[in-house]
């Protein structure tokens, strides 16, 4: 790891590749999101999110953001007008209170990433009610946010950063598992809930992976 | 003007029958639903929400009733893309009883705040809220401080339509503002829909009785309102 990683900033092409990507990785894995939400919900969550990510690629092909912010923005409307279920508000929430994270920055460090990352995983808690441990997409979130706050403490590049937040993404849905849901239409299901995967959980560790991807992607990254 | 009303269900079809229905109580409410997704599906859509807004605005206030999860997840968040105008407020509230008695509180020319309060007290229920169906400790049960004697009063209905749908709504809007436990005839005065079914006419005798930090004005303002009719004589 260089120092050029170190002060890498990431910026709008950057933050355009991570939606094209996370488009992609969610129409792939359309059906497996579909299937897990059909064991312990209503078995929307993959077609909404794949709606909602081919919408985004329809606006980005109009025209292209300059800054981040104004890229999460534009994902953030989108996701909100085009998903129709509970993953709408929730995802367009995160990515909103990014944009404002991010303001007018052309680019963005490793701090002001871990900020946006921050603020967007709180979004979804203001707006879902959600806490660490009830089968949510926050079980995703909250480990990637403090694995990104403390690689940005610990001095790393934001593609490093992004990195560590997608495997602690990663894991963090996996741990969804064992759980018995609290919120959402998989609350009703009590303990037969126990053994599947939370879809929410699922999908935010395939786009928080595909941001790891995009800044890896970047020539001189180095993560 | 009056106060408008946002609608906001999965179903466009859900939405447009409560504007179908509440617009018999309220002829002049400027009531619009957003129901459904912008290709017609089941959902909630952000634009639809928003389009929704914009037509309800009347300058007197915005009040907004949401079905399920997401689409309270969705008004949220149109009101968070808006910068939270202080003239929208959403409404916690059942969505076919709270529009009813919103609309009829509009129609009656009551302030944002209070056709609020209208819907959110339509069906007070008396038991626990409705929390998914877990069997968890209900909140704010603390102990209320042992109240002084109740704040009573026996009033005679003067108008000649009654305790009908538009004062009912009235006073269970005023009432639901205050910190007050009020019972008229038995049912719960901050309930539009309670005090409705009690089907008081003209002559009919109302006994009041009120605890809590609100009490003397919340029988004051009941008798005021039905020594004047509710402003219909």
């Amino acid at each position: 790891m260089g120092d050029v990683s170190v002060d890498q900033t990431l910026d709008a092409a950057w933050a355009i590749d991570w939606l094209r990507r996370s488009a992609a990785v969610i129409a792939e894995n359309r059906v497996m999101l579909i299937e897990l939400d059909r064991e312990i919900g209503d078995g929307d969550h993959g077609e909404n999110m794949d709606r909602g990510f081919q919408a985004i690629l329809v606006k980005l092909a109009e025209g292209e953001p300059e800054t981040p912010g104004a890229v999460f923005k534009l994902a953030a409307m989108t996701l909100m007008s085009k998903v129709g279920g509970a993953a709408g508000p929730l995802y367009g929430t995160a990515f909103l209170r990014a944009a404002t994270a991010a303001g007018d920055e052309a680019g963005l460090d490793a701090g002001l990433l871990a900020a946006a990352l921050t603020a967007g995983r709180d979004g979804v808690v203001a707006r879902g009610k959600a806490a660490v441990g009830e089968k949510t997409m926050i079980d995703a979130w909250t480990p990637a946010v403090d694995a990104a706050a403390a690689a940005a403490a610990g001095g790393a590049g934001p593609a490093e950063l992004l990195d560590a937040a997608a495997t602690a993404a990663r894991s963090g849905a996996v741990s969804t598992e064992p759980l018995i849901a609290r919120k959402g239409r998989a609350s009703y299901l009590g303990e037969r809930a126990i053994g599947h995967r939370d879809p929410g959980a699922e999908s935010s560790a395939l786009i928080l992976r595909a941001a790891a991807d995009a800044a890896a992607a970047i020539p001189g990254a180095g993560a | 003007m009056s106060v408008g009303l946002v609608i906001v269900s999965h179903s466009a079809r859900l939405a447009a029958g409560i504007v179908e229905l509440a617009a018999q109580m309220a002829r002049d409410v400027l009531l619009v639903p957003a129901g459904g997704t912008d290709e017609g599906g089941i959902g909630t859509s952000l634009a639809k929400v928003m389009e929704a807004l914009e037509a309800a605005g009347t300058g007197d206030g915005v009040v907004v009733l949401t079905d399920l999860g997401s689409a309270v997840m969705t008004a949220e968040s149109a009101l968070e893309f808006m910068g939270n105008p202080q003239d929208i407020v959403l409404a916690d509230a059942p969505l076919v009883e709270g529009a009813v008695a919103a609309a009829v509180a509009a129609q009656s020319g009551a302030s944002m705040a209070v056709v609020r309060a209208a819907a959110e007290s339509a069906l007070k229920p008396a038991g626990a809220p409705a929390s998914a169906g877990a069997p968890g400790p209900s909140p704010g049960t603390s102990g209320d401080a042992p109240s002084s004697s109740a704040v009573t009063a026996l009033l005679t209905l003067i108008n000649p339509m009654g305790l009908h749908a538009r004062p009912a709504a009235v006073l269970a809007g005023e009432l639901g503002a205050m910190d007050v436990e009020i019972e008229i005839n038995g049912v719960d005065g901050q309930s539009v829909m309670m005090l409705m079914t009690l089907g008081a006419g003209q002559g009919t005798e109302l006994k009041v009785s009120a605890t809590g930090p609100d009490a003397q004005r919340a029988v004051d303002l009941v008798r005021r309102e039905v020594e004047a009719g509710f402003g219909e004589i």
